[in-house]
C-alpha cells in the first residue's frame, strides 16, 4: 500500500541534536555554497573549476558526516581527481586567454535567478512542510545483515554487524555485487561506450 | 543531525546549478553548474540512506557518480568539437537548428 508523505511516521522527532556535528555541517554547508555561487559568478572560468573543487570537497565532507565514507572517498578520486581536470583541460583546449572574460555570464540573467529563488524556496517549503524535525539516527553507520554475514573460512566478504567497528565498505560492495549487480554492470557498459564515444566525437577527422 | 538540514543544503546547490544552466554562455561552466546540481542529488541520496538505515541510497550515489563521469566525457567532448567548427563555445551562437 503506498503511504502519502503528509501521513508518513517521521522518524527520530524526539532525537537529541549533537551540537558538534551541526556546527561541523554548518560550517561545511556555508562553505559550499559560498563555492557554488562563486563556480556561477566568476568572470573567469579557470577560476570557477577552483570553486568548484571547494565545493565538491565539501560535499565529500557531508558524506563522511553522514557515515558514507567509500562514498566520499570515490567522490574525491572521480570528481577531485579526474572531473575536474577534465574541466580545466577542456578550458584549455576551448580559450586561448586564461583570463577575465567579460562575456561569461548572459545580459538577462534576472530570469535565471527568479527561476532559481522561485524553485528555492518551493523546494524549501515542500521539505520543511513534509519532514519537520526529521532528525537523522545517532547510529548510521550501517553494517551487514546478519543474515548476510559469511563464515571467515569460505573466504567470502565479511563485514561487521558492529556498528562501533568503523567503515561500511564491505557492506556497501555486499549491496553492489548482490542485489545492484545487472544495475552495475550496465553502468560499466555505459561508462565504456561513453568514453569510447568521447574519443570518436573529439577526433580530428 | 536534523534530515531536511541536508535536504534544505542540497535544494540550494540545486538551484544555484539551475542558475548557472539558465545564466551562462559558455559551454564548459554550463557543465560545471550540471554537476553541482548532481551534487545536489548526491547528498539528498546519502541523506536519506542515514535516515533509512539502507545502503541502497549509497549505491546510487556511487551510480550518479559514475554516469556523472560519463556526462563530463561526452559532454566536454561535444564543447571541443563545436570548438572546432565554429572557433567559440558561446552558447548564445549556436542557432544552427533556428528555424
Amino acid at each position: 500500500m503506498m503511504v502519502l508523505a503528509s501521513t508518513m511516521e517521521l522518524a527520530g522527532v524526539d532525537d537529541p541534536i549533537n551540537v558538534s556535528q551541526t556546527v561541523a555541517f554548518g560550517l561545511i554547508a556555508v562553505m559550499m555554497v559560498f563555492g557554488a555561487l562563486r563556480v556561477v559568478t566568476t568572470k573567469n572560468v579557470v577560476h570557477a573549476a577552483m570553486w568548484l573543487v571547494l565545493v565538491l570537497a565539501g560535499a565529500a565532507a557531508q558524506y563522511i558526516l553522514l557515515a558514507a565514507d567509500f562514498v566520499a572517498v570515490t567522490q574525491v578520486m572521480v570528481y577531485i581527481g579526474a572531473v575536474v581536470v577534465l574541466f580545466l583541460f577542456g578550458v584549455m583546449l576551448t580559450r586561448a586567454k586564461l583570463g577575465q572574460e567579460a562575456d561569461l555570464t548572459r545580459k538577462s540573467w534576472f530570469g535565471g535567478a527568479f527561476v532559481a529563488v522561485l524553485l528555492f524556496g518551493l523546494l524549501s517549503f515542500s521539505l520543511i512542510d513534509t519532514f519537520e524535525d526529521s532528525k537523522i539516527p545517532e547510529d548510521r553507520q550501517m553494517g551487514l545483515g546478519a543474515t548476510v554475514q559469511v563464515d571467515a573460512d569460505t573466504g567470502e566478504v565479511e563485514g561487521s554487524t558492529d556498528p562501533a567497528l568503523g567503515s561500511n565498505t564491505a557492506a556497501v560492495s555486499d549491496t553492489i555485487f548482490s542485489r545492484y549487480l545487472v544495475q552495475f554492470e550496465v553502468i560499466s557498459v555505459l561508462l565504456t561506450a561513453a568514453l569510447v564515444g568521447a574519443i570518436v566525437i573529439a577526433r580530428k577527422d | 543531525m536534523l534530515l531536511n538540514q541536508f535536504l534544505l543544503l542540497g535544494a540550494m546547490l540545486f538551484a544555484i546549478g539551475v542558475y548557472g544552466v539558465i545564466a551562462r554562455r559558455n559551454g564548459v561552466a554550463v557543465l560545471m553548474s550540471i554537476e553541482l546540481i548532481l551534487n545536489a542529488v548526491n547528498i539528498n541520496l546519502i541523506a536519506f540512506s542515514a535516515l533509512h538505515g539502507d545502503l541502497s541510497g549509497q549505491v546510487f550515489a556511487l551510480f550518479v557518480i559514475a554516469v556523472a563521469a560519463a556526462e563530463v566525457g561526452v559532454g566536454l567532448a561535444i564543447v571541443l568539437a563545436i570548438y572546432r567548427n565554429r572557433k567559440s563555445v558561446d552558447l548564445d551562437e549556436l542557432d544552427l537548428m533556428r528555424g
